[in-house]
This record gives C-alpha cells, sequence and structure tokens, in this order.
C-alpha cells in the first residue's frame, strides 16, 4: 500500500525483488546502489548469512524527483530466495505496491523459477493481493552465461499475464535499471488507477 | 484489486506530532518515531538528526513482522510490544492502532516502566487521529488523479 504524506509531500511505494535463490536479486539492488547518485539514494541495508545469504531481506531506499510537487521514494527490498523461508518473504510481500520477479535463465535453475513464481502467486493471494493485478515485470537474468534455457521457454513457464519482460545480466548492470524503471511505472499507473476503482 | 493507498494529510499529521511530542516528555524519552507497518516513516519528535530515520523505519517494521511470526508460531495474533537494551540507549516498540509502530528511544534518565505506561496512555489519542486519517484517505487526491504518463518519463529523465 503506498504511503501518501500531504504534509512532507512524499509519494512512498515499496518494490519487492522476488525470485528463486541465487537469482541475482541482491546483485540488482546493488547494482542500483553503486550507480545511483548518493543524493538519490539511502543506505543499503543487507541482512544476511556470513556466507552472504540474504537472510531475511535488503533494503535500498530511492527519491527519483518530484511529480507535481510531491517527492517521489521507492523502497527496494529483496526476499530470501531459499525455499526454506517462505515464512519471511510472507512477510516482506505486506505493503507491496509493485514486484519484480528475477529469474535465473540456466537451464538448470528452470524448474526453481517455475517454483518461485508459484510461491509468488501464492504468498500474494495470502496477503489479500490479485497475483494477475499487482503490477509485476520479469527480469531474465544471467544471460551472460552459457546453457540458458530460451526467452520463449522461459517466457511460456513465467510470463502467462504477459507482463514487461527484459533480459538482464545484473553482475555486468545490464538490464538493472530496464526493469526498475518498468516496475516503477507500473506501480504510479496502478497508484492512478487504484484511486479511480 | 485495488491495494489503495494510505493518505496523510496536513491536520492528521500535526495532531500526530503533537502526540508524539507530547508522548517524548512525558516519558523522558530521547527521540520517539511513528512508523507504518510497511516500514514507511510518518512522524518523529526529538533530536532525529543523527539517526537514519528510513532505514531505522524499515527495520523497525522487519522486527515487527519477524515477531509477528513467531507470535503466530504459538497461536498468538502478535506480540504487540517489543524491548531492545543496548549499554546506553534502549527501544521500546509498540503496535498501535493496529497499522503503526511506535518506536521509543530513551537513556537511563527515564526507566521501560514509564515509557511503557506513558505508551498505552498515547495509545487512544494516536489512534483517533489514525481513525480519521484513514477516513480522509478515502477522499480524492489531486496529485494521484492528475498523473500523467508525462510525468511519470519525466521521473527518468
Amino acid at each position: 500500500m503506498s504511503f501518501i504524506n500531504y504534509s512532507s509531500r512524499e509519494i512512498n511505494c515499496k518494490v519487492v525483488y522476488y525470485g528463486p535463490g541465487l537469482c541475482g536479486k541482491t546483485t540488482n539492488l546493488q547494482y542500483i546502489y553503486k550507480r545511483m547518485n548518493p543524493d538519490t539514494r539511502g543506505k543499503m541495508i543487507s541482512l544476511a548469512t556470513e556466507t552472504e545469504r540474504t537472510l531475511f531481506f535488503d533494503f535500498l531506499p530511492l527519491s527519483l524527483g518530484e511529480i507535481r510537487g510531491f517527492k517521489t521514494r521507492f523502497h527496494l527490498y529483496t526476499v530470501p530466495g531459499q525455499v526454506f523461508y517462505d515464512a519471511s518473504r510472507r512477510l516482506i510481500l505486506r505493503g507491496v505496491d509493485g514486484v519484480v520477479f528475477c529469474a535465473d535463465s540456466q537451464l538448470t535453475r528452470v524448474d526453481s523459477n517455475e517454483e518461485s513464481m508459484e510461491n509468488l502467486r501464492m504468498n500474494l493471494r495470502e496477503q489479500g493481493y490479485d497475483p494477475d493485478r499487482l503490477p509485476l515485470v520479469i527480469q531474465y537474468n544471467k544471460r551472460d552465461l552459457p546453457n540458458l534455457a530460451s526467452l520463449a521457454e522461459l517466457h511460456a513457464l513465467l510470463n502467462r499475464r504477459n507482463v514487461p519482460e527484459f533480459e538482464a545480466s545484473a553482475s555486468m548492470g545490464i538490464g538493472v535499471f530496464e526493469t526498475l524503471k518498468a516496475v516503477i511505472k507500473l506501480v504510479l499507473i496502478d497508484l492512478k488507477r487504484g484511486r479511480r476503482q | 484489486m485495488s491495494h489503495g493507498s494510505f493518505i496523510l494529510r496536513e491536520p492528521e499529521y500535526e495532531a500526530l506530532l503533537s502526540a508524539l511530542r507530547k508522548l517524548m516528555v512525558d516519558a523522558s524519552a530521547k527521540v520517539v518515531f511513528l512508523v507504518d507497518k510497511d516500514g514507511t516513516l510518518l512522524a518523529s519528535a526529538g533530536d532525529a538528526a543523527g539517526f537514519d530515520t528510513t532505514s531505522l523505519a524499515s527495520l523497525a517494521a522487519g522486527n515487527i513482522a519477524a515477531t509477528g511470526g513467531l507470535a503466530n508460531l504459538i497461536g498468538e495474533k502478535e506480540f504487540s510490544i517489543l524491548f531492545h537494551e543496548g549499554e546506553r540507549d534502549n527501544m521500546h516498540l509498540s503496535v498501535v492502532a493496529d497499522r503503526l509502530i511506535l518506536v521509543v528511544v530513551f537513556d537511563r534518565r527515564s526507566s521501560v516502566g514509564l515509557v511503557r505506561l506513558r505508551v498505552r496512555q498515547a495509545t487512544t489519542r494516536f489512534a483517533a487521529v489514525m481513525a480519521t486519517a484513514l477516513a480522509a484517505s478515502e477522499e480524492e487526491l489531486e496529485v494521484v488523479e492528475e498523473l500523467t504518463e508525462a510525468d511519470i518519463e519525466s521521473l527518468f529523465k
């Protein structure tokens, strides 16, 4: 649920990066953190294990500029991808305004992507969202690696809603900002549409 | 489904701020924050300048969410009060009006008992303001109604 503060003239929205373990959710946020002007981003927080696997979440606040005198702030979160952290994933989805589903393009990870997408849909329903209507963008990450599933195959498995999708290599920064921009646009459009319903 | 948005207007913001200031004095606290359960800071009173308030809001919400998950595991709805004791400063977190988290930072000039008492007394004030704010959230908001594709594009230039 977005939060609009009329007094400080701010619009706050929450975006969650979701996907299977080691698909590159944290890498997306790290790249955004590295490339954004320090004036427009806050501190990145990673609640991770000693081996740098996300334990609870990563958090990166961004300020993107003003719309009609209102500052727009986006809070980016990642979830822990490992299957057994499902309780934490559900908590992080609370109040979400838009989701980036980060898929691992490697052939060996096809099943994990499918399982994670199904898990996302189930957890959204549990939080009272309609998984067919929440703003969603899909990123096919790790396109720089060998032994990849084809885009057509990934699309058929993961993108039944036909939402915006992007090829990416988050470690090299390819596709990271295209994905972010797309989800932010969808969230703002949905904010407007939501007010009309 | 429309999951909507929560709008905080000037009068309710001022009312929350006034309640926070009173709580800070009554509880002899150093600083108090009001945070949305989704992790956004609504207002603060006291010397918040030394704090990374955005991170604080996000972690406070994560803290309440995680302990809420623990509560569910033993059949409780949530643990509505958390207390963290430090060497110099302490932190008292409590859920108010179902969707807000009140964070009180205090040192040895106060005590957990006093903070708990004052927070309990302040809760009804916050709940009343939130009821008004939530009702006002249903009204139209020009900035969102008039949002255009061009406005959104302008963010990325």
